[in-house]
């Protein structure tokens, strides 16, 4: 049984946590959220000379090939300090979208764009009130689309969009005619979001049609859970420490059960998140016919522990948990992020239980 | 990453297998009705497995175990449930019992008179801990046990013994100095269950079965030798024991019904609205019992991985007893209001109410399971104070000895 992180892959987590607590403290997501740039430019050089951005692209495209375990051990670094970079959009998902299912003119033309930084991608899932990427209402006709994406994170500074449409993916250059990016506000205030119009814009089709992007909606659940998880563990480490600090009627706060019992049940949810997020790892590593369960589960379990640690972090610090100077409502909001970019619970619980009926039926025969 | 096993322990997997195999006419044939019957049974394939060194796979050699790896003793009980074979008489004995008897026994006579027979399964031993006033407190039991030459004499009651009315032997705590605080007068001896003076009554469970008792105690005689550890370590000595129930009492039982169960049932039951399975709420529920019963498998290989590659496991399996107990009665009760009236009449499983049975059993159960082997209060602070490093509660009756708390009524 080896269900753990590689020697490798845990010291890769060493040199990213120490690097990110050294040059991505919540004070760098806290410039962004007031000066409304779409992200931190200078830190973002430096990710990318460290070399995150070409992790999982082949060698042949300018990568280092590396296995999505790393990939999994970054998206949890970067998830802890909400880093305002366009890592989420751009490496979790656009690029891994293209490496899954992209031609090979797409990627012999972004893939190396993206590996040495000087090409950000970002994925359009959201429309109205249809769960991300489930459903879509774009017109796509001899390779134009019309119709509008809303919210798109980190679109502003994007080079490329990959769009779910009803039948599959599609990339369009953001600097192509017809492609318009208008800032939204969304509950989010780091990682900032637009619409994307497009009016008759020139698209191209990825490969594989819906099952590729079905495909795809499974991988970014397990990346996403990794990010999650790392902001759930973060956020029960703030209340921790303060918790320990905090005094009232004479003792720590964290000495009433009250508050033990509260930390408690964080730890156990992010224990369970982790788990889940490590067997989502395995299915993703070895393409697992368990990917479908494996995925939901993660991303079930990942937003259970963020959502109840960010919450519980803003009520254990109490009044000062709720002012604009907390750095709580990082967590409370890209809690809600997460969840809402891809697909809220009762979507995933019910891709959830599907597979496993289908796994019991299967049993059975 | 990958979920199979070593080399070496894919060999020593198929070495139980075999030796399973080739001894299943010791496993029982059948479901017997009879106590007698099982006992005999249980008594049966625990010779069996002693003979061949499967008992103790990994305590050390002086004591007649194995020498093996925590992996080893890992593999056989897996390959050992999926014969159901008979282990749970000796559970407490083997599980916590005997690795006290022999880390705190005071000489090599004693130890050699006990754990062979122990392990051989030919005696079985309880654990004599909780009384009706101290339970998840344990430092506050009031049994006493006093020094008469050679010998101590044993007064009081305990409480919540599992299996002690099958017992032949056991490890009770008491307490040797009511003038000390708590944790400092207690004291652990070897108890012989059959010694006059021991009284066991089984207590009726709200479950309707009995697998617990009360143990009165009246002038008891215990030779000295027979005490475990120091005159007034009996708390240190306690917790060598209570470290191995925490590892014993953690995964959910076999008989509990899952995530399966609650598809199969869901599917089988109409609703107004249609097929119960097809409803979000429902969908939602067996979502979050996945979550809980998966995460706590998954979280058991997370251990066993690292032991597996030789690493020290993280603190990670603290969460299981109090995730399983909660799960397994939070769908006990969700199955049954699935079923609306039907879900209260007991012993009426038909084809279209599959598992309703399993159901109402591991629901009264669960209640029970919440309690034991530390109750989810207890856990969460254990959590909270050793692996999140929070501080211990107040403790008024802490640095005051423990008759002057007693009067106080702490």
């Amino acid at each position: 049984m080896n269900f753990q992180f590689s020697e490798e892959a845990e010291a890769l987590r060493e040199q990213a946590r120490r690097f990110l607590e050294d040059r991505s403290g919540r004070d760098k997501a806290r410039a962004v959220m007031t000066s409304g740039a779409s992200h931190d430019a200078a830190l973002w050089a430096e990710i990318v000379a460290l070399g995150w951005t070409a992790i999982r692209i082949p060698e042949e495209h300018g990568g280092l090939g590396l296995s999505v375990l790393e990939l999994c051990v970054l998206a949890e670094e970067i998830g802890r300090l909400v880093s305002p970079v366009p890592f989420t959009s751009s490496v979790l998902l656009a690029t891994e979208a293209l490496l899954a299912a992209g031609t090979d003119a797409q990627k012999a033309h972004w893939l190396p764009k993206l590996a040495d930084g000087s090409a950000i991608g970002t994925v359009a899932l959201g429309e109205g009130t249809a769960a991300p990427g489930t459903r879509s209402t774009l017109q796509i006709k001899d390779g134009m689309a019309t119709g509008v994406k809303v919210p798109v994170p980190d679109a502003a500074a994007a080079d490329f969009i990959i769009l779910s449409g009803a039948d599959g993916l599609y990339i369009v250059d953001t600097k192509a005619a017809g492609v318009t990016i208008d800032a939204v506000e969304t509950i989010d205030l780091v990682r900032r979001s637009a619409r994307v119009t497009l009016t008759n814009a020139p698209v191209e089709p990825l490969l594989g049609g819906r099952a590729a992007l079905e495909k795809f909606l499974q991988a970014a659940a397990v990346l996403l859970a990794f990010e999650g998880l790392g902001g759930a563990d973060a956020a029960m480490d703030m209340a921790l420490g303060y918790a320990k600090e905090r005094v009232a009627f004479g003792r720590k706060i964290a000495g009433y059960q009250a508050v033990k019992h509260r930390l408690a049940d964080m730890y156990i949810k992010n224990q369970l998140a982790r788990s889940h997020a490590y067997y989502g790892a395995w299915a993703l590593l070895t393409d697992a016919p368990e990917l479908v369960q494996a995925s939901a589960g993660a991303r079930l379990a990942a937003m259970d522990a963020f959502q109840f640690a960010a919450e519980e972090n803003v009520q254990l610090h109490g009044g000062i948990g709720f002012t604009w100077e907390s750095d709580c409502q990082f967590y409370y909001r890209r809690a809600r992020l997460l969840t809402l970019m891809l697909g809220s619970k009762s979507q995933w619980a019910d891709i959830l239980v599907r597979a496993l009926e289908q796994r019991n039926t299967m049993m059975a025969a | 990453m990958d979920f199979e096993d070593t080399p070496e322990e894919a060999a020593y997997r198929a070495q139980v297998r075999a030796w399973i195999e080739a001894n299943k006419d010791a496993l029982p044939q059948g479901n017997h009705g009879s106590r007698a019957e099982s006992v005999a049974d249980a008594k049966k394939w625990q010779a069996r497995k002693f003979e061949a060194g499967y008992v103790g796979i990994t305590w050390p050699k002086a004591v007649g175990g194995q020498g093996g790896s925590a992996m080893q003793q890992i593999i056989f009980n897996q390959e050992e449930a999926r014969y159901n074979a008979p282990t749970g008489l000796y559970a407490i004995g083997l599980g916590m019992c005997i690795p006290t008897v022999f880390t705190h026994a005071l000489s090599p006579d004693i130890a050699q008179r006990y754990v062979p027979k122990a392990m051989h399964g030919e005696e079985v031993w309880c654990q004599l801990f909780s009384e009706p006033a101290a339970g998840s407190d344990l430092a506050g039991i009031r049994t006493r046990a006093e020094r008469d030459g050679d010998d101590w004499v044993i007064n009081g009651q305990k409480v919540w013994t599992s299996g002690a009315h099958l017992s032949d032997f056991g490890i009770v705590v008491t307490r040797t100095d009511p003038n000390v605080p708590k944790h400092k007068g207690l004291t652990m001896f070897i108890v012989d269950m059959k010694a006059p003076g021991v009284e066991v009554r089984p207590i009726k469970q709200m479950s309707g079965g009995s697998e617990f008792n009360e143990v009165f105690f009246t002038d008891v005689r215990i030779k000295d030798t027979h005490r475990l550890g120091g005159v007034g370590d009996g708390w240190k000595v306690s917790l060598t024991t209570l470290m191995h129930e925490r590892l014993a009492v953690g995964g959910k039982p076999a008989s509990a019904p899952g995530v399966k169960e609650m598809i199969e049932l869901a599917k089988a039951i109409h609703l107004a609205e249609g097929n119960a399975l097809e409803q979000s709420h429902v969908r939602q529920r067996v979502a979050d019992a996945y979550i809980a019963d998966q995460g706590i498998a998954l979280t058991r290989m997370r251990t066993i991985s690292a032991l597996s590659s030789g690493r020290t496991p993280g603190p990670e399996s603290s969460i299981s007893k109090v995730v399983v107990a909660k799960t397994m009665q939070d769908i006990g009760a969700f199955a049954a209001d699935l079923c609306e009236g039907a879900g209260l009449l007991m012993g009426e499983d038909t084809p279209n109410i599959p598992h309703l049975s399993r159901f109402q059993t591991s629901y009264i159960g669960s209640a029970g399971l919440r309690i034991a082997g530390g109750t989810d209060e207890i856990l969460r602070n254990i959590i909270a104070e050793r692996v999140l490093g929070l501080p211990g509660e107040i403790r008024p009756d802490k640095d005051i000895p423990f008759s002057e708390a007693t009067k106080l009524g702490l």
